[in-house]
């Protein structure tokens, strides 16, 4: 369980003149869930983006230190960052399916890989969507628009569009902050059986979720990494006073 | 003064605008009444089908309609491809510095140009320095120049309109910066961009001050882009202008209305079913 898929050393990240992260030391474990809380704008998003470069896309964009996935430096020179972004999926806040069909979503990334074969497409399709926990809902209907499902079936549809793409690790940014209950649920469901298969960082603005479904938990601070260990302990027995208060809500 | 009652104000408010709509829609309408209603009477499919004869007293302006057809779709071949690539360049892959805006002001100055500046200018260049005399292909190059403007600008708008979120999420799945602007920005932005098009294609129908300085007058029937032609719209107001007949000066007008409206409900048609394609 120990096996160290990402590890995170000294890593700033600046916008311009901003910086947003400051300096963290953070080792991500496979196949587990790791939880990420802590009140807007601590950076737990910026975070995420880092890890697949999507903190590129915004102007000014600037990194210090050294972030390996699988052994590797992803701010090496000679990256391929499209390659990467493959690797390690993700899954935003608010769903945002294409203004396509529910099939042409999930194939996107396979038909942006060079995916032609329609029988690979099919099967990849059903595969996703079943581990997105949403094919059941939609199997008849994978023509319609993707547009026309509800919040929480759109959600699972990015779920299932990340796992086409076939990720090691799954990335989700408050992927519930705008579901409810039942939605919620459903996607926690499937996140305990994905991690198995794949390494998942989930940062949520809700901390009860994070102590039903990590494994470990961190917690964010402006930018700063305060702590992280074993869920039960830092819901528990935080070696932090500010990861109480924030707990116990006191601020945030 | 006392101040009006809310809903008194309310009232008020909705007749002033009602009465504007009104009044544009009047103005609109009785323009086109007035000239379907003096040329509709000489249409017929020999006017259409045969070439003038006796400067445009007699027969019809079949070789007028074959001169802005094909003024119009060189212009058009010519500007799209340039003002949509350069939509994409100036939104997608600068990060809107100083030498951005400089050349989006130059297009924004470029779209205020009087056509008949287009006119001498085309003149100058394409039919004077570079020797392509009056031809189709300075009167069609000299459209493209006056077109660029707008359809960058429209483009632009079209591509700025795509959320966002699109964009990411496409990189997100791995794909490369073409194949998101192609695959998801493009497709999104498509309804805009052909809009932006067809104004301009309406544009280069209507226009009358840059073709005739380029493409000239000449009423044979073209043989190739380097012959002379005249448009429907030269025609027309040589008609009137020198009084030649005003008859079939109405008739070319009317022709022209009911092409620029049978393009611009065809377009409507077409965006229609790709935009229920595409959500």
């Amino acid at each position: 369980m120990s096996d160290v898929a990402i590890r995170v050393e000294g890593f700033s990240q600046s916008f311009g003149a901003v910086r947003k992260l400051k300096s963290l030391d953070l080792d991500v474990h496979r196949n587990e869930i790791l939880g990420i809380i802590g009140p807007a704008r601590s950076g737990k998003s910026t975070f995420l983006c880092a890890l697949n470069r999507l903190n590129d896309l915004v102007r000014g964009s600037r990194v210090e230190g050294t972030i390996t996935v699988d052994g590797q430096d992803i701010y090496a020179p000679d990256v391929d960052v499209v390659a990467l972004r493959r690797k390690l999926g993700m899954v935003f806040a608010t769903p945002v399916p294409l203004p396509r069909s529910i099939y042409e979503n999930i194939a996107f990334g396979a038909r942006m890989a060079g995916v032609r074969s329609r029988t690979k497409l099919d099967s990849l399709v059903r595969d996703s969507l079943e581990k997105g926990g949403l094919w059941e809902e939609v199997k008849d209907r994978l023509g319609t628009s993707g547009l026309k499902l509800s919040g929480g079936q759109q959600q699972r549809l990015c779920l299932a569009r990340i796992l086409a793409v076939t990720p090691e690790f799954i990335l989700l940014d408050e992927p519930t902050s705008g579901l409810d209950p039942i939605s919620t649920m459903k996607i926690e469901e499937s996140l305990r059986k994905l991690k198995k298969d794949y390494t998942i960082i989930l940062v949520t603005n809700n901390t009860k979720q994070a102590a039903r479904v990590a494994d470990r938990t961190a917690f964010f601070l402006g930018g700063e990494l305060v702590e992280v260990g074993p869920t039960a302990q830092i819901f528990t027995a935080p070696s932090d006073k500010r990861t109480d208060d924030y707990l116990r809500g006191r601020f945030g | 003064m006392r101040r009006l009652g809310p809903r008194v104000e309310q009232k008020v408010a909705q007749t002033t605008l009602w009465v504007m709509t009104l009044v544009t829609v009047g103005v609109l309408l009785f323009i086109i009444f007035f000239i379907l209603r003096r040329g509709l009477p000489v249409l017929s499919l020999e006017f259409l089908t045969t070439n003038p004869a006796d400067m445009g007293k007699a027969g019809g302006i079949f070789s007028t309609i074959v001169g802005m057809a094909v003024l119009t779709l060189l212009a058009i071949l010519i500007a799209a491809p340039l003002g949509v690539g350069t939509a994409i360049y100036l939104t997608e892959y600068t990060w809107g510095g100083p030498v951005t805006r400089v050349i989006r002001f130059g297009a924004e100055c470029l779209a205020g140009i009087p056509s008949i500046i287009f006119g001498l200018f085309g003149f100058i260049l394409f039919v004077t320095k570079l020797k392509f005399g009056w031809s189709i292909l300075s009167g069609g190059l000299t459209l493209a120049f006056m077109l660029l403007p707008t359809i960058i600008r429209t483009s632009e708008e079209a591509i700025k309109s795509v959320p966002p979120a699109y964009r990411t999420v496409s990189f997100s799945l791995g794909s490369t910066k073409w194949q998101t602007v192609t695959r998801v920005v493009l497709p999104s932005a498509l309804p805009g961009i052909a809009t932006g098009i067809v104004l301009s294609v309406g544009r280069s129908i209507g226009e009358t001050a840059a073709t005739i300085f380029t493409a000239g007058s000449a009423l044979r029937m073209p043989t190739s882009i380097f012959s002379s032609t005249r448009t429907m719209s030269v025609h027309f107001y040589i008609l009137a202008r020198e009084g030649i007949s005003m008859p079939n000066a109405y008739g070319t007008a009317a022709i022209l209305i009911i092409a620029i409206l049978g393009i611009n409900i065809l377009t409507y048609y077409l965006m229609n079913r790709f935009i229920r394609k595409y959500s």
